[in-house]
């Protein structure tokens, strides 16, 4: 080897250059990769998204399925002034993100450690809702997303209510690291088929639905706000129960929900 | 000679010297990823090119690599390239790079990766190394599809996603075994594979290492 690195081959100068040559090829690689392939991922994790969504609202989702199509035909994406409960006008929602929100400090609140039950920290003063219509354009279902921690991780998903506000229709979770088998179970279709019908609002306007320790028997007083835990995952089952009180409730999408219901929403733009 | 050379790079390590059956390497990805041939597939081609191309990156500057540092270089080199296949996997086959998860991301502590770089792409030149690579990717291929062909055909009833045996639950007559969706049946598989390959070639049978001392016992049973 010529020049400066002609010196002995397990020299410290010749060993520093070579692994600085190694990374520096290593690292052009990688970022080359990340950024170029970057486009066509994020088509695919909004594909994956939205094939979510219209899983949870019960539309057809499987393989063979133009996602991308059905979403355009019967759900309606809109953006929601948290506080307020408003609908945000649609040039302002365009191109919304509400995880990058959720980190920025201009888009974002910091939740008070006394408020903050489905431990998040932030969240973003905007969020997401889809409105799903049926062939007649009438409102089928509510689809909102929700996230909050469980055991390890934070869990991300949706939740499908009825045109009521309170009815539950489904729930489903796209993203969460809890323990495979045990608390990874909240993916499980069967246990998310337990969620149907249940209600959320109870007769004072508090979020009383809830997962509890154990399961929903026939003799089991309020059953249609509670729903079974997971057998072994106790604090996963907590954080789902949080995450409902937290997002359901009055910081979360009850504002919205309540002006839903009443009929009174404004900025249909 | 060098054509048979190449050939015998490539062709060994698919029975003689395979690295899953004969050198026990990169068993925790062929329980994980073999409930299904489509995943088992996947996974077999990432860890194919991923071997490939790292053996030929460090046979090409095998003779500049200091010695002391020459396993980070290799794990830098192995890391990039997995990375770079993560990201292709998740531009192009984003449904099964999901399923997947965190194990095409475990090719770069896969052994046979790193076997192979220290053992063969350290000494010998770059294309023989390439070759090297792709033989002991489709070596553990072979073994991957088969053990992902089993599971799924007696575990789901299908192979492929395409339902060959009609399962019970759905009207047909075929009751599938639970067991072979779990990743301990592919310890079973692999072992009984095992099994087959050093009965049918005895020169793979390891010699034992210890023999269970012989007492011989007249009063006690």
């Amino acid at each position: 080897m010529p020049g400066i690195i002609s010196f002995s081959r397990d020299g410290v100068g010749y060993v520093v250059v070579v692994a600085l040559a190694v990374c520096l090829v290593c690292s052009v690689l990688v970022a080359s990769a990340a950024t170029f392939l970057k486009p066509m991922q994020t088509v695919n994790a909004k594909a994956d998204r939205r094939s979510n969504i219209l899983e949870v609202a019960g539309l057809p989702a499987g393989p063979g399925v133009d996602v991308n199509e059905v979403f355009r035909e019967r759900i309606d994406a809109r953006v929601v002034d948290l506080s307020s409960g408003e609908l945000v006008e649609a040039r302002e929602a365009k191109n919304f993100d509400q995880r990058a929100a959720a980190s920025d400090p201009d888009q974002s609140v910091k939740i008070p450690p006394a408020r903050d039950v489905a431990d998040i920290k932030r969240r973003a003063k905007n969020a997401e809702v889809y409105l799903v219509k049926d062939e007649n354009g009438e409102l089928e279902t509510i689809v909102l997303p929700v996230h909050g921690y469980g055991l390890w991780s934070t869990m991300y998903g949706f939740l499908a209510l009825a045109p009521d506000a309170n009815t539950v229709k489904g729930i489903k979770y796209y993203e969460q690291g809890e323990t495979p088998g045990l608390g990874g179970e909240v993916e499980n279709p069967r246990w998310r088929a337990k969620w149907d019908g249940k209600k959320v609002y109870g007769a004072s306007g508090e979020v009383q639905l809830s997962v509890i320790k154990g399961s929903v028997g026939g003799n089991t007083p309020n059953a249609e706000y509670k729903v079974d835990g997971l057998s072994g995952a106790t604090l996963t089952s907590r954080g789902v129960s949080n995450t409902i009180h937290y997002w359901l409730g009055e910081n979360g999408f009850k504002p919205f929900l309540k002006k839903l219901r009443d009929g009174d929403l404004a900025a249909q733009g | 000679m060098a054509q048979s050379q190449a050939m015998k790079v490539l062709t060994e390590p698919l029975v003689n010297n395979n690295p899953i059956a004969l050198q026990i390497l990169g068993i925790c990805s062929a329980l994980a990823v073999t409930n299904q041939v489509a995943t088992a597939l996947l996974m077999s081609a990432a860890l194919t090119a991923v071997t490939a191309c790292s053996n030929f990156s460090i046979s090409l500057i095998r003779n500049h690599i200091p010695s002391s540092i020459r396993i980070i270089v290799q794990m830098t080199i192995i890391a990039s390239l997995v990375i770079v296949v993560d990201q292709l996997l998740k531009a192009f086959a984003y449904d099964l790079a999901k399923q997947m998860s965190v194990f095409v991301g475990l090719i770069i502590t896969n052994c046979i990766v790193m076997g192979r770089a220290e053992a063969f792409a350290m000494k010998e030149p770059p294309g023989l190394a390439f070759l090297d690579g792709i033989g002991n990717g489709l070596g553990y291929s072979l073994i991957l599809v088969l053990v992902g062909a089993i599971r799924e055909l007696f575990g789901s009833g299908s192979l492929l996603g395409y339902q060959l045996l009609p399962l019970a639950s759905a009207g047909g007559w075929y009751t599938p075994i639970g067991l072979m969706l779990l990743p301990p049946s592919a310890f079973f598989i692999i072992g009984f594979l095992i099994w087959g390959v050093r009965s049918w070639k005895p020169d793979q049978v390891e010699e034992a290492e210890y023999q269970i001392h012989q007492v011989h016992r007249t009063e006690v049973v």
